[in-house]
């Protein structure tokens, strides 16, 4: 059956150039980047002579870009709790046979289809916290008009980054056990990447709620039937048959988002800007920044690399994950 | 199916305020997702002299378009461009590299799935990784290259549409196959089998059995590839330096990153920016989040 014909021959040829095109542009370019980084290629004229590490080195010790690496983390991972917990607990309320169902969801989903630019714009202005002279604006407009004034703040002007402090009690232990680097600025979590954070969870939710009601549909109505009969609560069925039957989605919706998240950069550039202090920068914005605007090429592409190191180690666990489950079907 | 949350758990008066309760936090819900798109709406249809800080919640006296003319055409007095070239521009970009990217979807799925060779596995997940990558990390070369390939006029492909569409319909591979794969794969083999033994030859099998049955397909893949050509913004910064190529979410980015912009006029262009892919999403919502879920690998 599988004997060479013409008809075979077609296919691989049509397939071919789609084949050699991902593997000139994905997997040679990226062989390129990892090669300039390794090399002296730091201003508008292109010089491959060899550097080794130094490049990752220099990075490393870098101010910004440690703080980059920190803004990444954190965002990513108030931005999976929150996405997770309003996805899920959205999903959860639809589930409930609510009339105007679709109505709901297409409310919760419609942010999806818009360009993070505009999503950046519409956010810088609803999180501008307005001045002295001009009083409040957006947000904290409307805080004030619910007389809630008192959870008015910068938003992202605030410089303000959040961690433990090194002299207070826990800040102290962690010092004695060694571990008192947790106790600085680097590991803590910038007001700025809060309000990206706000905006980018306004996009995002409503993939998780999608993903989790097709999850919630997919459960058999029965089980829920038969737990009840034995006498289960909702929240005891919520807790010991839902939320287990749905862990494969929760893992999805992490490496998708995950992955969205570590790239994250048309957010940044249009609402925040690198911030004060870089409380908004993140690798990918500063990537660009060096590479395109200061030509540190050999620069750009270390930071790029780092990046396709970070995605690659939540996407290869799970490419390999999904190509074994599809072999066993 | 029947059972509804009022007939389980209490009396019935408990259940009919737990779904009252319910309804209110999601009519609640509903109201914070709808924030933003209610300030660009007001915002953009207000006069110039209505436009305030403190008044930026407040209600439009009425429908007033001066804000979308002045996004639209911008101003040569003050010195911004509008954003109505960069929306032909967003057109002429979007329609070549979606109709491209699903052409190339689907014969690739047809192939992957119905004309399967050893280690056909191992090929389609290289060329899904593809998918995932920060594409900073192949900007680099991306810039390099396209500034080598000539094109019309004495130009390269790098700073032009043609570039960017080519771009677009090369980094669209994986997410199109990979959609049109998991689509043909639940069409039976036998069909395939039946008609090769009535003669049908590779051409005439996607032709006249593959092809046909493939319309919803093209719709999920069309409308994923519109949305992100669309909402691009990264591939075309780094390549389209022009303003007379930019697409609309560069010059969106540009118009709102000037100060001499009145703010009411920047909603009115983010208003026109967001329209085409909300209008794809309000006609065709039901195979947007089709794509949404096959875009998490399983379908």
């Amino acid at each position: 059956m599988k004997r060479i014909t013409w008809e075979r021959v077609t296919a691989i040829l049509l397939l071919s150039p789609s084949v050699l095109a991902i593997a000139l542009f994905v997997y040679g370019f990226i062989a390129f980047t990892a090669y300039a980084s390794l090399s002296n290629w730091n201003s508008l004229v292109p010089d491959f002579s060899w550097a080794g590490f130094s490049n990752y080195q220099k990075l490393f010790a870098n101010q910004r870009f440690q703080i980059d690496l920190r803004n990444t983390v954190s965002f990513t991972i108030l931005f999976l709790f929150a996405c997770l917990v309003i996805g899920f607990f959205l999903a959860y309320l639809l589930d409930q046979h609510i009339k105007g169902e679709g109505f709901f969801r297409s409310i919760f989903l419609f942010p999806m289809a818009v360009s993070l630019i505009v999503t950046g714009v519409v956010w810088r202005w609803l999180l501008n916290p307005g001045s002295a002279e001009m009083g409040s604006t957006g947000i904290n407009l409307l805080f004030d008009k619910l007389g809630l004034g008192f959870l008015k703040w910068g938003w992202f002007t605030d410089p303000v980054v959040w961690h433990i402090p090194p002299d207070s009690g826990v800040g102290q232990f962690l010092q004695q056990i060694g571990l008192g680097f947790l106790a600085s600025p680097l590991v803590g979590i910038s007001a700025g990447v809060v309000s990206l954070v706000l905006a980018a969870t306004w996009q995002m939710s409503g993939y998780t709620m999608a993903m989790y009601l097709a999850g919630l549909r997919a459960i058999p109505n029965e089980l829920r039937e038969a737990a009840r009969v034995d006498g289960a609560s909702e929240w005891q069925i919520l807790r010991l048959i839902i939320l287990p039957l749905l862990r494969p989605i929760t893992l999805s919706v992490i490496i998708i988002l995950g992955h969205i998240s570590l790239k994250i950069y048309d957010l940044v550039v249009s609402m925040t800007g690198p911030g004060i202090g870089f409380s908004t920068d993140v690798p990918a914005y500063y990537m660009w920044d060096t590479t395109f605007r200061g030509n540190h090429f050999a620069r750009g592409s270390a930071i790029a690399i780092v990046l396709l190191l970070m995605v690659a180690v939540l996407i290869i666990p799970y490419l390999v994950w999904t190509n074994k489950t599809e072999a066993e079907l | 199916m029947t059972t509804n949350t009022s007939s389980r758990g209490g009396p019935v008066g408990v259940g009919r305020i737990k779904r009252l309760v319910l309804y209110a936090i999601l009519i609640f819900m509903a109201g914070l997702y709808l924030i933003p798109i209610y300030l660009l709406i007001v915002t953009g249809l207000k006069s110039f002299t209505e436009v305030s800080q403190a008044q930026m919640w407040a209600l439009p006296s009425g429908l007033h378009f001066e804000s979308f003319t002045k996004a639209w055409y911008g101003s040569p007095a003050e010195g911004f461009r509008g954003l109505g070239s960069n929306f032909w521009n967003s057109i002429i970009l979007v329609v070549p590299a979606t109709i491209l990217s699903a052409m190339l979807g689907s014969i690739n799925g047809y192939i992957l799935t119905k004309w399967r060779f050893k280690g056909d596995t191992l090929v389609f997940t290289l060329l899904l990784f593809g998918m995932f990558i920060p594409y900073q990390s192949i900007l680099i070369p991306l810039v390099q290259v396209l500034s080598k390939i000539p094109w019309f006029g004495g130009t390269t492909l790098y700073g032009t549409l043609a570039g960017l569409i080519f771009v677009h319909v090369i980094y669209g591979l994986p997410i199109t196959t990979l959609i049109f794969r998991n689509y043909y794969a639940a069409i039976p083999n036998e069909l395939i089998e039946a008609s090769r033994i009535d003669g049908a030859t590779f051409f005439s099998i996607y032709r006249y059995i593959l092809f046909p049955l493939s319309v919803p397909g093209f719709v999920v893949v069309m409308i994923w590839q519109f949305t992100s050509v669309w909402n691009d913004f990264l591939f075309a910064v780094t390549i389209t330096g022009n303003p007379d190529t930019q697409p609309i979410t560069v010059g969106l980015n540009n118009l709102a990153g000037s100060y001499i912009v009145e703010w009411n006029v920047q909603m009115a262009g983010s208003l026109l920016a967001a329209l085409p892919t909300l209008l794809v999403y309000i006609l065709l919502g039901r195979y947007f989040m089709r794509g949404l879920l096959a875009g998490s690998l399983k379908g």
